[in-house]
């Protein structure tokens, strides 16, 4: 030690001088712990000498108890206030084991009531092991009144046997909207322990899909619960404290549950998808994949069989078309083909091409949809007749790169953002893309497809939902929206979604106006490829599409209607009305539809008319009342 | 345990620095690299062993403290000038603790160097400074903490606030020791430890466990033996000839004292719940850890009590 070497005589007496001191406090130390120790043990008397009796008491049935109260979930609304999902009443039966015992008899005397066999109650408990026997189990859900009645009136005969009344997700239509509400299922152990569910135990029902997920923490609300004292057969004899569940709270979709229900029924009996979105806001009117699923039978926990039909399916009913859907755009890319080729000087508003039906480059003939040719082409005549030929030359023109650049300002080639799981991105190839993917380089010939929308090419139908919407609003791109506000079941407002510009299209408004005259035409011209959707009331402007699921070349001989279904081409239709002022812009593609014009324009039409047509909510007025004077002028 | 008290304690007052910031090294590394376990980072995991810094830190400030107090021992007290460096000290990982966060073991190695600081004395003003300026902070903190915060401080002082978690605990302990009456339901017949109704994350309810099994014999047993080694701890204290060895063996018993008083005060109730194990009794291998040495260091004093420089 170094230190007390160098130490002086004086300071070694000083040093003694102060361990006395120190022992003089030691002493007081020791009181304080005693005085301390003291509190403890007239407690301990206190609890196990006084009170020890009442406290045996409520150990022995271990009385005191903690019963869960599930908050109700929230509600979702559409953009008029109508409820789309709700919650009902269910009757569960429960078991709390301990209670219950001898537990044979009381299982035999259950199941006469359930008319469910004692065995299968049974193994149903033996599931479930692992859990307290004090707490209940869930033995069956949903049982109706007359279970309930029967099971109430007999429950000196039933020990251990409770009804409780649970809330259960009710979707009050079934099918409706099920790829963009979603449903709940049971959490799985994986989420349990992910940490995202904090409040959550196993058993408990989350959104797995859809606004349902992804709203999960508005809509759950908090879990309440009480204490109880219960006596010797589980019977509740007092509540000692409660704490109330915090309702979730309220989501009110963008959707028209209207024309979400009218598209639906449009699309029931094909495979394909529907998007609408409102152009000045990017709210999504409608969205709809087909073929759909019952929401309502992931609640009570779907069963095994349910499940296999639903993923075997060969038409993916689970699958969201509308955003996970990746189809060629075919024709309807055209508008981004002419807007870039006027954009850069490719052509301008009197640049003529002669169509005769085919286009020679290098050593291969590309054709023209139309066998004989359209003759000559101005990019109006282009547009509303969808020529091939004139728009191989602007793609010629432009390159790949450029033409990949424009695709990518209109929101093509990732996803729209609109606020849903899985969103596709979709594809806009560029040269650099395919040597990296295929290490072959670009072919020319290759842009001369791209221009026309096939090939690499790949879009969702939102994304071309937004592109239409875009175009109608004079190219202002907003981010696609599934929820307008949330409120608390007191009506205080959450949130508001407000528009959300995400871009805005690179083109001049000159250049979108000559376009439009062409989208104008493709629905209300003579010689208009989708002439046969006009509407006497409502100006629709459009383009219609054909995306080729095999190339053309090896199939040049065989008429669409003689190939099997499975190579038929997939039927794009994007449009926007009323023409002037567009309220609603909308995608339908049809997977193996064959024709734009036959398959998609049709029920688009169908939408807008719907849309259009109906009385105007009171929550949109003002809106609607824009729309509806265009509806008069149109 | 044995190699605590083979080397002389005295080293320790040459390798208090050392120890000290290892200690704080380790805590830092816990912030960044710790294992996640609801909600906090606490263990650091290394190889098949597991180890809780912040028990380890708690034997590290009593030596830092114990090494700043021997130098000049005041009989008057120490001034607040004088308890700028010691404030350091126990605020540094005090804080760090804190943002784990582990605000049990954090208050504890306050309890535990605030006992060493007034055993040492604080000068008479000084103390009354530091009293009144704590008194003015802790209302001014108050203001500033979010509404979230102040109900989970409420709650921590005041469990029947949450009588779904917390408060529920703290019923079922009470009933759990109160079952146990005089003679106690016998070794492993508790219904309430062996129905899992004392909630199983709180190892820390052992004492309503024994106190079920054991009944008040048993209990005060418990609690008396706990009284004869803070005793003992104090009497090491006493016997002590040199300052340094003093205030070390007044900080262990401190320790030891602190943690009996708050797990058993908690398990009847008296107390908020916290975190806190019960010396040699509690399962956890940096608790046991830190409990052994500090018994070690206590016998390493004794041991040494006669002997000069």
């Amino acid at each position: 030690m170094v230190l007390p070497r160098r130490q002086t005589l004086m300071d070694k007496y000083l040093k003694t001088a102060d361990t006395d001191w120190y022992k003089q406090r030691i002493t007081g130390v020791i009181v304080c712990a005693l005085a301390a120790f003291v509190v403890l043990f007239i407690r301990l008397i206190f609890l196990q000498v006084i009170m020890g009796d009442e406290y045996r008491r409520l150990s022995l049935n271990n009385s005191i108890r903690l019963q869960s109260i599930d908050p109700p979930r929230g509600r979702l609304y559409d953009r008029k206030g109508d409820v789309l999902v709700d919650n009902r009443p269910s009757f569960d039966v429960n078991i709390t084991l301990k209670d219950a015992e001898p537990l044979k008899p009381t299982l035999e005397k259950l199941a006469s009531h359930l008319a469910t066999p004692a065995d299968t109650l049974l193994s149903r408990i033996k599931q479930t092991r692992g859990r307290s026997a004090y707490s209940p189990l869930l033995l069956q859900q949903d049982v109706g009144r007359n279970t309930l009645a029967s099971i109430e009136v007999n429950k000196i005969d039933l020990p251990g046997v409770s009804v409780d009344v649970n809330l259960r997700r009710h979707y009050l239509r079934k099918r409706q909207a099920a790829h963009l509400v979603g449903y709940l299922s049971e959490i799985s152990p994986t989420e349990l322990k992910s940490g995202s569910f904090p409040d959550c135990r196993s058993g408990d029902l989350i959104g797995k899909f859809g606004a349902e997920k992804v709203y999960e923490n508005f809509l759950r609300g908090k879990r309440g619960g009480r204490q109880v004292e219960v006596n010797a057969n589980g019977l509740v004899v007092r509540i000692l404290k409660t704490v109330d569940a915090e309702p979730g709270h309220n989501v009110y979709l963008t959707i028209d549950q209207n024309l979400q229900q009218r598209t639906e029924v449009l699309l029931d009996g094909v495979v394909g998808a529907a998007v609408a979105i409102e152009p000045s806001s990017g709210k999504i009117l409608a969205l709809a994949s087909s073929p759909s699923f019952d929401q309502n039978s992931f609640v009570g926990g779907i069963t095994r069989e349910q499940w296999d039909t639903l993923i075997s399916n060969p038409f993916r009913p689970m699958s969201n078309r509308a955003i996970q859907g990746e189809y060629p755009p075919g024709s309807t890319y055209k508008i981004i083909t002419a807007l870039a080729g006027l954009q850069e000087g490719i052509i301008n508003d009197r640049s003529v091409y002669h169509c005769p039906g085919y286009y020679r480059f290098g050593n291969r003939t590309y054709r023209c949809w139309k066998r004989g040719g359209h003759g000559k082409v101005d990019i109006v005549k282009a547009v509303e007749e969808s020529c091939d030929v004139f728009f191989y030359q602007v793609g010629q023109g432009l390159g790949v790169d450029r033409l990949a650049w424009y695709a990518k300002a209109f929101g093509l080639g990732s996803p729209t953002g609109v606020g849903l799981d899985h969103e596709a991105n979709g594809l806009i190839p560029t040269a650099a893309w395919k040597k990296r993917r295929t290490g072959v380089p670009w072919q020319e010939g290759e842009t001369l497809s791209i221009a026309i929308g096939q090939g690499f090419n790949l879009t969702t139908p939102i994304q071309m939902a937004v592109v239409a919407a875009a175009v109608a609003n004079g190219g202002h791109r907003y981010q696609p929206q599934i929820v307008d506000n949330i409120k608390t079941v007191d009506g205080q407002l959450l949130q508001q979604n407000e528009p959300k510009l995400i871009g805005k299209l690179p083109v001049s408004p000159a250049h979108l106006e000559l376009v439009k005259l062409g989208l104008w035409k493709v629905v209300n011209s003579e010689k208009g490829t989708a002439r046969g959707s006009r509407l006497s009331d409502i100006d629709i402007s459009g383009k219609t599409g054909t995306s080729q699921v095999i190339s053309r070349k090896d199939n040049e001989s065989m008429a669409e209607e003689d190939m099997p279904v499975h190579l038929r081409s997939h039927a794009w239709f994007i449009a926007y009305a009323p023409s002037e002022n567009p309220a609603i812009a909308v995608a339908v593609v049809i997977e193996h539809g064959e024709h734009g014009s036959g398959a998609a324009a049709p029920i688009a039409k169908e939408m807008i008319k719907t849309f259009l047509r109906q009385p105007p909510a009171d929550t949109q007025v003002a809106g609607q009342q824009e729309a509806g004077s265009n509806r008069d002028g149109g | 345990m044995v190699t605590t008290f083979l080397f002389n304690y005295k080293i320790l007052d040459r390798w208090a620095q050392p120890i000290y910031f290892a200690c704080i090294a380790l805590l830092l590394a816990v912030l960044f690299i710790g294992k996640y376990v609801g909600g906090s980072r606490r263990w650091l995991i290394l190889g098949p062993v597991s180890l809780q810094p912040s028990e380890l830190v708690k034997i590290a400030v009593i030596i830092a403290l114990a090494r700043y107090y021997s130098r000049d021992a005041k009989t008057s007290g120490y001034t607040l000038r004088e308890l700028v460096r010691p404030l350091m000290i126990i605020m540094l990982p005090v804080v760090l603790i804190g943002m784990q966060p582990d605000l049990g073991t954090a208050g504890l190695v306050v309890l535990i160097a605030g006992s060493i600081t007034v055993f040492v004395k604080i000068e008479r003003r000084s103390f009354i400074y530091l009293i009144g300026s704590g008194a003015i902070m802790v209302p001014s903190i108050w203001f500033f903490l979010k509404d979230y915060q102040k109900q989970r401080i409420l709650t921590f002082l005041d469990p029947d606030r949450d009588p779904l978690g917390a408060g529920y605990h703290i019923i079922q302990s009470k009933i759990a020791i109160g079952s146990g009456m005089l003679g106690g339901k016998g070794y492993l017949k508790g219904t309430q430890n062996a129905l899992s109704f004392l909630p199983e994350e709180h190892t820390d309810f052992i004492f309503s466990v024994l106190a079920e099994e054991w009944g008040f014999l048993g209990s005060v047993t418990l609690i008396l033996l706990f009284l004869i080694l803070i005793i003992w701890g104090l009497n090491v204290a006493h016997a002590c000839r040199e300052p340094f060895g003093t205030i070390l063996a007044v900080g262990v018993t401190a320790m030891i004292f602190w943690q009996a008083l708050i797990n058993i005060g908690m398990s009847m109730g008296l107390l908020p719940v916290v975190g806190v194990p019960l010396p040699f009794v509690s399962y956890g291998g940096s608790s046991v850890l830190t409990t052994a040495i500090s018994i070690g260091l206590l016998l390493n004093v004794s041991m040494r009590r006669f002997m000069l420089d």
